[in-house]
């Protein structure tokens, strides 16, 4: 079986676009605190959830957006808890990181790594209650160094659980570059879990939905877990307002000038060290802007590339998941 | 003296002690960005960011300890100390006790705390209390820049662990990072007088377990910690217009508790209004009246605290968190008895 272009492509644009409605109200301050985006991160999600059916159940992240939207949990729902209201999807209790829909098997949490343990019960609950049934857990390569997920790697394997364990791998944990705190590659790693490891382009949906196949199969088929490590890109940085992407020149300038006065401080580290240390910050900011402007690496754009033969066909896509989410905006600010 | 914000205060001490004892090392999640200042100062083999790994980076703050270095461990917020729990609770508050005192454990553990900004209820919690019921932990919550500072050097120089809370709505670079994002469209309640203050042109220690008397009160006393001591001087003030002299006791360390200062604030007032921005039950405000009853003060008890999981929509969360009129309407309850 191929996968279905035309509905992925649609289920990663409602995921964008969706995200994007979440910006603009996160900006006019109508929803509060942090905001984890989700972008960057929809072939991953419709690659994946595409292959979900009744009885399967999902443990998110602090992005968890996507997923749910692909998984087809009501949009003004989901708009209602981001805005804090009490009709919201978890009575405006939870917000965006405590994203909880029980008919979907759904729950997130905003403690990284603990994707994995939350998903290997739901798999334990599966292999007594739901045969052929399975659990996916989302998770960051930030999280691949917490301890609790690895543990339930191999409580997955010890117990041959029906997981999907999905890494989306954008090469970040918060504001520390993940090469630079984390130990070996992440493949051996869940390699040597005695897991099978699957690696794919995660911008790109077709590869990751082939993948994520072989996944769920073996989940289904009593295979055990697997481990998809899925890489992709974090255009809009940690969350809305990094201050890495900041645009005013004031955020700028309250970020440089402690620096700057720092780097003369009598006593500490040797001026080798200081401007090392400087480096390092130079290169952090310089990444996160080139990832938030470079287009070769988003999922999106990657699709319309392959399909811009069809341009009337991804117009009237564009068109009507426009409406579908201004309606839902509409109805959830009503 | 100079006038310096809250976090800033935080990291100007820190450095000043680092400067002074190449011991002191930082590390924990983000630190280079987050201490950009410091990362450059003093380069990153003594300011380290770590994986999100916070059993083990926690766990390793006491053995470094032990070995002789004096780590101040960050962890990006104190709800996320829940990951590393057994590090606090079996190991780093039991060494001093299991080697019948000879090995001792300086690190402090850095972490931001408290609500009122919308991040809902894994991310705002305060949970001083609940760490401070663990025998051999030291736990610190200042409520502005000066003590912030002073307290800091404290908890370097103190041969125990210490829990370093430093509330969100205090520590501005904070709440932007978390709460405003750059943004002008949100506003938050945040105390003036605890975000930015003078402070000492050098750094000085201010003593663990003393207590500040902000305010003097002969019918009630009015007991916080954090934020809420802002509040209840806030609510002092609207009191007073109603004829009730209410003092105000920041208690600076929820442990060691400053016991003798509030006593003698208690016997003089006969009234406790403890206000609580951790969970009302076993914890902190009902460890207060058992302190005053204990000691044989009469007296009529009340709390303003947070009774629930802290809800994520603002308005909610408003109702949950103490408050200033909740403050005033308590107190004047008890007023009535």
């Amino acid at each position: 079986m191929r996968p279905d272009i035309w509905s992925l492509y649609r289920q990663m644009l409602r995921s964008r676009r969706f995200e994007e409605a979440v910006i603009d109200l996160w900006e006019e301050g109508k929803i509060s605190g942090e905001m984890h985006m989700g972008i960057g991160e929809e072939a991953i999600a419709a690659g994946v959830v595409d292959h979900l059916e009744d009885g399967d159940a999902m443990a998110l992240d602090h992005r968890g957006t996507p997923p749910l939207v692909v998984r087809g949990v009501d949009l003004v729902l989901l708009l209602k808890e981001f805005l804090g209201s009490r009709d919201g999807l978890c009575g405006g209790m939870g917000g965006h990181m405590h994203l909880f829909s029980p008919e979907h098997l759904s729950a997130s949490s905003g403690i990284v790594g603990s994707a994995g343990p939350v998903a290997a019960g739901f798999a334990l609950a599966a292999q007594h209650l739901r045969p052929g049934n399975l659990a996916v857990a989302f998770f960051g390569d930030g999280a691949m160094n917490q301890g609790m997920l690895l543990e339930s790697f191999n409580l997955a394997v010890a117990w041959k659980l029906p997981v999907l364990f999905v890494c989306k791998d954008n090469e970040w944990a918060i504001t520390t570059r993940s090469k630079h705190v984390t130990g070996g590659n992440l493949l051996d790693r869940a390699q040597g879990f005695g897991m099978t490891a699957l690696e794919v382009n995660g911008t790109d949906v077709e590869a990751v939905w082939e993948a994520a196949k072989q996944g769920v199969e073996r989940a289904r088929n009593n295979g055990g877990p697997t481990f998809l490590l899925a890489h992709c890109i974090r255009p809009e940085g940690h969350f809305l307002g990094y201050p890495l992407l900041r645009k005013s020149l004031e955020s700028m300038k309250e970020m440089v000038g402690p620096i700057l006065r720092s780097l003369p401080a009598r006593k500490g580290a040797s001026l080798g060290e200081r401007i090392a240390s400087l480096g390092t910050i130079a290169s952090l900011i310089g990444r996160t802007v080139t990832e938030k402007y470079s287009k070769r690496r988003d999922p999106i754009y990657r699709v319309r590339q392959g399909l811009k033969g069809e341009k009337s066909r991804l117009d009237e896509i564009e068109k009507e998941v426009a409406k579908e989410i201004q309606q839902a905006v509409d109805i959830a600010l009503s | 003296m100079k006038t310096m914000g809250f976090a800033d205060a935080i990291d100007d001490a820190l450095a000043q002690a680092m400067a002074n004892d190449s011991r002191i090392v930082v590390f924990g999640e983000d630190v280079h960005a987050l201490r950009a200042n410091l990362f450059v100062r003093f380069g990153e083999q003594r300011v380290r960011p770590a994986p999100i790994s916070e059993a083990a980076f926690v766990g390793a703050a006491v053995g470094a300890a032990m070995a002789g270095l004096r780590p101040v461990v960050e962890v990006m917020m104190v709800d996320f100390i829940g990951v590393a729990v057994d590090a606090l609770l079996n190991h780093a508050a039991k060494l001093e006790a299991f080697s019948g005192g000879k090995w001792r454990v300086p690190m402090v553990v850095r972490a931001p705390c408290g609500g009122g900004y919308g991040d809902g209820g894994q991310h705002e919690q305060s949970l001083w209390g609940w760490l401070a019921h663990i025998p051999g932990l030291t736990v610190v919550v200042p409520s502005n820049p000066a003590d912030a500072g002073g307290l800091m050097l404290s908890a370097i120089e103190n041969e125990g662990p210490v829990v370093y809370l430093e509330h969100k709505l205090l520590a501005s670079n904070m709440l932007d990072f978390l709460g405003s994002g750059g943004r002008k469209t949100v506003q938050y309640d945040v105390p003036a007088e605890g975000t930015c203050g003078p402070v000492p042109d050098k750094w000085t220690s201010v003593p663990l377990g003393k207590a500040a008397t902000l305010r003097e009160g002969k019918d009630i006393t009015l007991v916080s910690v954090a934020v809420d001591v802002h509040r209840c001087v806030e609510a002092a003030a609207a009191l007073q217009k109603k004829g009730v002299s209410a003092g105000v006791l920041d208690l600076r360390t929820v442990s060691p508790l400053d016991k003798e200062a509030l006593c003698r604030a208690v016997s003089r007032s006969g009234r406790l209004l403890v206000v609580d921005e951790d969970y009302r039950d076993f914890g902190l405000s009902g460890e207060l009246a058992a302190v005053v009853l204990e000691a044989g003060i009469p007296l009529r008890y009340g709390r303003v605290c947070t009774e629930e999981t802290i809800p994520y929509c603002r308005e909610f969360e408003d109702q949950v968190l103490p408050s200033t009129k909740r403050i005033v309407d308590t107190a004047l309850k008890l007023m009535e008895q």
